[in-house]
């Protein structure tokens, strides 16, 4: 039964008892590991993951740039948190709030994992631009779905759906998860300096240490709007940078992902360049205008979009190259108005004679929408 | 510095007798690779080195190093190589002033050149800081003691035959009024490389370019030596690759 590499639709119910990667080569649940040492956590949004080679890779620091008319920033850093409850992950949160704790109550629940869904994803990843139709009358029984697509990436994806969840955003997350969870709050909003929390950062992160094999527990550190202008520390430019800097040090040695959001508008651009520096993953949301006439007209999809995801810096380990993507700026979309996907930009056919776009094939999510032309 | 393992655009435009080397970067051009291609060449020609490194630890650019063929760890082990892994250097609080921890490192790294230069296999000495803006944030600003220790630096390589490379991240000092550490470095510098993105924008071929400005040809009697340089580079695993714009196919 040829079940690698197979593009073709008509799929064998069974695949190869292969051992399921992601779970035999990570120790601990929601790590995966890739090539050169590099260990991973998801993101929480399977198309970033993706886009990222990977995931969040541990040890380092992702830094968002957030955009002052927008709170989408707050949409990934709920997906980060969210991902990390769900795969029992310690997680230390820290935002400008009075109330941190509060914040958790807005944390989305995974998609309930429903035959549609599972069967949407796989066609999603057989990509041919007529996938849709063949499927649509086949029910597969729910404990077959993990012979689904002997499409090697499809069965990728449905690996993935263990190390990645796609979350309902307009779900909370159950309460019962976030109960006896490690989850650490500190609020910053408050502070004259950053020392407290680089305290509970260095006590959070020496539970954390870093072996090769990666077989230990991975733990996420989530800080919303580091240089809010509202916290009592935001004059000290120096301090904040040099938290900054010390707050990579510690992660670069342990099993953990930091992930920091910041309105980089509020800073002197000298020092917005310093924290872009210091990041080792860089993402900045830019806001997309409603009722842009002339944005509408160029893109195709423009009325599902919420906002602009740029990447500006991916982290690598043990290595000089940088990398390159085919498209560093994606488009934010909530698919069925409930989770997050990212997609590619594409420019919609300027007159309706040339040709189909290549939105379906080349978008991270079936789109299924046609142009009519 | 010496031109041993060049024959590449960059060795022919940095020439040889450098004594300071400034490398600016930007975020979407990082210059590192500059850093890890002087460093292989100066441990690679018998010569010897002291890494200050406050971006990475040790395992990064061993393992970088060695994709590029140069045994770090080997070299560290025979001493040709000190390594100063300043990830965590705080400038002041508990061990005194920010001027006390720099002074102390600068003593280290006056020790090392002065025992490097009155052993029997004296050689040339490099000294790597990666990166003269991290040096600032442990200062906690105070450009001053930053200057006070560069300079030091600088003053040994006029007395001691040692080289100094410095990494700065330029864009962080655009539109600054107090351009203060980029200018200085800019003004002690015999060689500046300055690494910046393409104005077209990312390419999978071509990972930015590289301009080359050698001051230090005045010291030498070669009146119609080039003395700016601009060419492409692309980083690869083992090494990094420099040519004219257009010739790659």
């Amino acid at each position: 039964m040829a079940a690698a590499g197979g593009r073709t639709l008509g799929r064998s119910s069974f695949s190869r008892a292969t051992s399921n990667p992601v779970a035999s080569s990570s120790g601990a649940s929601g790590v995966k590991i890739g090539p050169n040492g590099a260990a991973f956590v998801s993101s929480g949004i399977p198309d970033l993951d993706r886009i990222l080679g990977g995931g969040f890779l541990l040890g380092s620091v992702v830094m968002i740039m957030e955009d002052a008319d927008v709170p989408h920033h707050l949409l990934l850093l709920r997906c980060f948190m969210s991902q990390g409850v769900v795969h029992k992950q310690p997680l230390l949160f820290s935002g400008a709030m009075k109330e941190p704790r509060l914040f958790l109550g807005t944390l989305p629940a995974p998609v309930s994992s429903s035959k549609e869904d599972g069967r949407y994803r796989a066609m999603g990843a057989a990509a041919s631009s007529d996938g849709q139709a063949n499927d649509e009358g086949l029910r597969i029984a729910w404990q077959y779905k993990k012979y689904f697509g002997d499409d090697s990436r499809a069965e990728h994806k449905d690996n993935k759906q263990e190390f990645s969840n796609d979350f309902d955003l307009r779900k909370p997350l159950e309460r019962h998860l976030l109960n006896g969870q490690n989850i650490e709050c500190v609020s910053i909003q408050d502070a004259d300096t950053l020392s407290g929390l680089q305290d509970c950062c260095t006590s959070f992160l020496s539970k954390l240490p870093r072996k090769d094999g990666g077989s230990l527990t991975a733990g996420r550190i989530a800080i919303q709007s580091l240089c809010a202008p509202q916290c009592r520390y935001f004059e000290k430019d120096w301090d904040m940078v040099s938290f900054i800097r010390s707050l990579k040090a510690m992660v670069r040695s342990s099993n953990s992902v930091a992930v920091i959001t910041f309105p980089s508008t509020v800073l002197s651009n000298s020092f917005c360049k310093r924290w872009q520096h210091l990041a080792d993953t860089l993402l900045s949301i830019k806001a997309i205008p409603d009722e842009d006439k002339d944005l509408a007209k160029l893109l195709t999809g423009y009325q599902d979009m919420v906002g602009f995801l740029r990447v500006h810096k991916v982290a690598q380990t043990n290595s000089q190259v940088p990398v390159i993507l085919e498209a560093s700026t994606l488009s934010l979309k909530l698919r069925k108005r409930r989770s997050l996907v990212l997609e590619r930009l594409n420019q919609a056919p300027v007159d309706g004679s040339s040709g189909p776009s290549s939105a379906a094939s080349s978008s991270c999510s079936s789109q299924g929408s046609q142009l009519d032309f | 510095m010496e031109e041993y393992g060049g024959g590449d655009l960059l060795s022919e435009a940095m020439g040889s007798a450098a004594r300071v080397v400034v490398v600016e970067d930007c975020v979407e051009a990082p210059g590192a690779f500059v850093l890890h291609l002087l460093l292989k060449r100066a441990l690679a020609s018998c010569g010897a080195a002291a890494f200050l490194a406050l971006a990475q630890p040790f395992s990064h650019y061993d393992r970088v190093l060695r994709k590029m063929g140069c045994n770090l760890s080997l070299h560290r082990r025979n001493e040709r190589l000190h390594f100063f892994e300043l990830l965590g250097f705080r400038g002041g609080a508990r061990e005194g002033t920010i001027a006390d921890s720099f002074v102390r490192l600068y003593n280290e790294i006056q020790r090392l050149v002065e025992a490097n230069r009155a052993g029997e296999n004296a050689s040339q000495f490099t000294v790597v800081i990666d990166d003269a803006s991290l040096l600032e944030v442990v200062a906690l600003g105070s450009v001053n003691d930053v200057l006070n220790f560069l300079h030091y630096c600088f003053a040994l390589t006029s007395e001691m035959n040692c080289t100094l490379v410095v990494l700065i991240h330029e864009d962080i000092y655009a539109d600054e009024e107090k351009m203060g550490l980029l200018l200085h470095l800019r003004y002690i510098a015999d060689l500046v490389i300055k690494a910046a993105p393409l104005s077209t924008g990312l390419a999978a071929d071509v990972h930015g370019q590289l301009s080359v400005v050698n001051k230090g040809t005045f010291r030498e009697q070669k009146a119609k030596a080039q003395k700016v340089w601009n060419f492409h580079f692309k980083v690869k695993e083992n090494g990094t690759d420099f040519f004219y714009p257009g010739t790659r196919h």
